[in-house]
């Protein structure tokens, strides 16, 4: 399943997009969940009875802003997130 | 038709829609070896859906009350008077919804991503495949396989646009009920461009705006549709449309947003008899049909 | 020498007339501000422009070139030349404050950082176009709820030292949740600070995409919100805002400079 969390708003698409297969056998041991400096990921279990990586709630609606810091409007360097998520699962929309 | 006029003290209630109670009268609770209930506690409306065998046989839909625990009962104790039927009689509940975690008598919690998939799944079929779910104050556009489970999903409840918020903003902008608004946008010489499809905001104020301009009440809401529809469109090609599209939740009534929508995806909505608005709470029902074939009832818990 | 700048905002129409003729600084010589009401945005204008050179005992033939900014600047057909407001806020901003780096944009529409060289050239911005959420007119819906005006709104807001946060984000959403303070009784001074807490930290947020270094110079319509300065200094984590004189008329004057440099 492709979870897409965040927002579209007037200012643009804001999407955290997770690839939960492969997600559910984690190979990079949840590494997400410490490269991330705001601590926006948390695990889960899903509606179909597996544990996988989401955003939490807190986050959902505030990723322009709460993920700018990661995102410097020139010189970006890697997202944390995205290195620490060596199987790939996470892709950002913006 | 006469355009209502605010008059008195008392502000009429233009967004106000019907809230509805049914039962299949061919069928008995009491003749059904599983019975099971799906609670969807929205941010603006509340439904109970009674599954009995697997099938649909109940529902109610109302307008969520101040708090969920009190929506969740008010919701089953509509179906409770039209039927008879008490929490003791039931085998499983299952919440679901932005509320699902307060449905005090419920035994299990679903996403409503999960929920509106399976719903849609049984009310149009195994050939469903794209869901677009307009709620009170949310946008979800979800992909499922033929049995109802979501591959791809997005839900946007950050921003007013493209929900049913947005709609009742130009229901009270233009002092016009709700219901109306889907009729009365057909009812122009030409269609015109759409408002601001990115800002409930920036709408109104161009809303505004066009209707001092000289834009008849209907061209506006015509344009204001327009937008809307533009606006759910730009959500659903994110998750990627496919044949077996299926509307559900409140704005599936208003056929100004839904035939635009249509229009602008070249795909026609599936059709339904069954109430659009009780998708995300069919599915809980149907989930807890499931879960009692697979673990047998569960005890009731106090409302 | 004289030069003219154009400002077509989302509300008001901002003409500058500066005088360019003597050694030294460039000199403002008109500034005009006007509400298009149910004018058209060329019209509109037209009459801002004409308006601006009659109260300054001026033809449209003593100016020497015209620059025009501002989200509806192509609606400005007499301009020389269209400009962005990037380019028209950093050097307008140069004028006042000649150490200006950091430059904090809040319109009605719009909330942006502009990061400039020194020498009033924007060389990078970040900014939250088209969403209520971001800019003054979030505030100004929510003064709207608390029936304040929105310098009464600003200045309500220092008065108070509370910390509520604010769940939405959305203008529509964050009428109710401040419906629903109302009428738990939150104060309206408490509430005020809430909300321009709120549209600080957004703003923010985009500035630091830019990165803050001083002199850190906000313009715009919130210029005049005491309240949001406040809120600002807090969320940048600074001890001054330097604001100007006419911050509404900054990216009119920029204009007018570019204009009589370009004629130079």
């Amino acid at each position: 399943m492709i979870a897409n969390y965040g927002y579209k708003d007037g200012s643009g698409e804001y999407y955290i997009s997770i690839d939960t297969d492969k997600c559910i056998s984690c190979e990079a041991g949840r590494a997400c969940l410490t490269g991330c400096p705001k601590g926006m990921f948390e695990t889960m279990v899903d509606d179909y009875d597996d544990e996988v990586v989401q955003i939490k709630q807190q986050f959902r609606r505030n990723l322009a802003y709460d993920c700018a810091e990661c995102k410097p409007a020139s010189n970006r360097p890697p997202l944390p997130c995205i290195t620490a998520c060596t199987p790939g699962a996470i892709t950002h929309s913006w | 038709m006469s355009e209502q006029l605010n008059t008195g003290d008392k502000k009429p209630e233009f967004w106000r829609w019907q809230e509805n109670c049914w039962a299949d009268e061919t069928k008995d609770w009491r003749s059904a070896k599983a019975v099971t209930v799906g609670i969807d506690v929205g941010s603006v409306s509340s439904q109970c859906v009674i599954v009995a065998d697997g099938e649909l046989y109940a529902y109610n839909s109302m307008r969520t009350g101040n708090n969920s625990p009190d929506s969740a009962r008010n919701a089953f104790k509509g179906v409770t008077e039209k039927t008879g039927l008490t929490l003791d009689d039931v085998h499983m509940v299952v919440g679901t919804g932005y509320g699902r975690v307060n449905v005090p008598f419920s035994h299990k919690a679903i996403t409503e991503i999960a929920c509106h998939a399976r719903g849609a799944n049984y009310m149009g079929g195994n050939k469903v495949r794209t869901i677009l779910d307009m709620g009170g104050q949310d946008c979800k556009a979800i992909h499922c396989d033929d049995k109802g489970k979501v591959t791809n999903f997005l839900m946007n409840d950050k921003c007013a646009a493209g929900t049913g918020r947005g709609m009742e903003v130009i229901s009270d902008l233009m002092q016009i009920p709700i219901a109306e608004l889907g009729p009365r946008s057909f009812e122009v010489d030409e269609e015109p461009e759409a408002v601001s499809s990115v800002c409930v905001v920036f709408a109104k104020s161009e809303a505004l705006a066009l209707l001092k301009g000289g834009y008849t009440k209907n061209k506006v809401i015509a344009a204001y549709c327009q937008a809307m529809a533009e606006r759910v469109v730009s959500l659903l090609e994110r998750i990627g449309v496919e044949e077996g599209f299926f509307i559900t939740g409140g704005i599936a009534k208003n056929p100004g947003v839904v035939k635009r929508i249509e229009k602008l995806l070249g795909i026609q909505a599936m059709n339904t008899k069954i109430d659009s608005q009780i998708a995300g709470a069919l599915g809980a029902a149907l989930f807890a049909n499931t879960l009692v074939q697979k673990q047998g009832p569960l005890a009731p818990i106090a409302a | 020498m004289i030069t003219a700048g154009i400002d077509m905002g989302s509300r008001t129409v901002k003409v500058v007339l500066i005088d360019t003729a003597a050694a030294g600084a460039p000199s403002v010589k008109k500034t005009h501000l006007m509400f298009p009401g149910d004018l058209d945005g060329d019209a509109a204008a037209d009459k801002a422009y004409d308006d601006a050179l009659a109260a300054a005992g001026l033809r449209r033939n003593d100016v020497n070139a015209v620059f025009a900014t501002g989200a509806g600047r192509v609606m400005v057909n007499f301009a020389n030349e269209k400009i962005t407001e990037m380019s028209a806020g950093a050097k307008g901003v140069s004028y006042f404050y000649p150490n200006a780096r950091t430059i904090v944009d809040v319109g009605a529409e719009e909330g942006r950082g502009i990061k400039t060289d020194g020498t009033g050239k924007a060389i990078d911005f970040a900014g939250n176009e088209k969403c209520a959420a971001g800019a003054g007119s979030f505030a100004e819906a929510m003064s709207r709820a608390l029936q304040l005006t929105l310098k009464e709104f600003g200045d309500a807001s220092l008065r108070s030292d509370k910390t509520i946060p604010m769940n939405a984000q959305c203008t529509v959403f964050a009428e109710s949740e401040v419906v629903s303070l109302i009428h738990s009784s939150t104060p309206k001074e408490d509430i005020a600070k809430a909300v321009l807490d709120a549209v600080a930290s957004r703003v923010c947020a985009m500035v630091r995409r830019v990165g803050i270094d001083k002199d850190v110079v906000l313009i715009g319509g919130m210029v005049h919100n005491a309240g949001f300065v406040q809120s600002l200094k807090t969320a940048m984590d600074i001890d001054e805002v330097k604001l100007p004189d006419y911050p509404e008329f900054v990216a009119a004057l920029g204009c007018a400079l570019l204009a009589a440099e370009a004629k130079h």
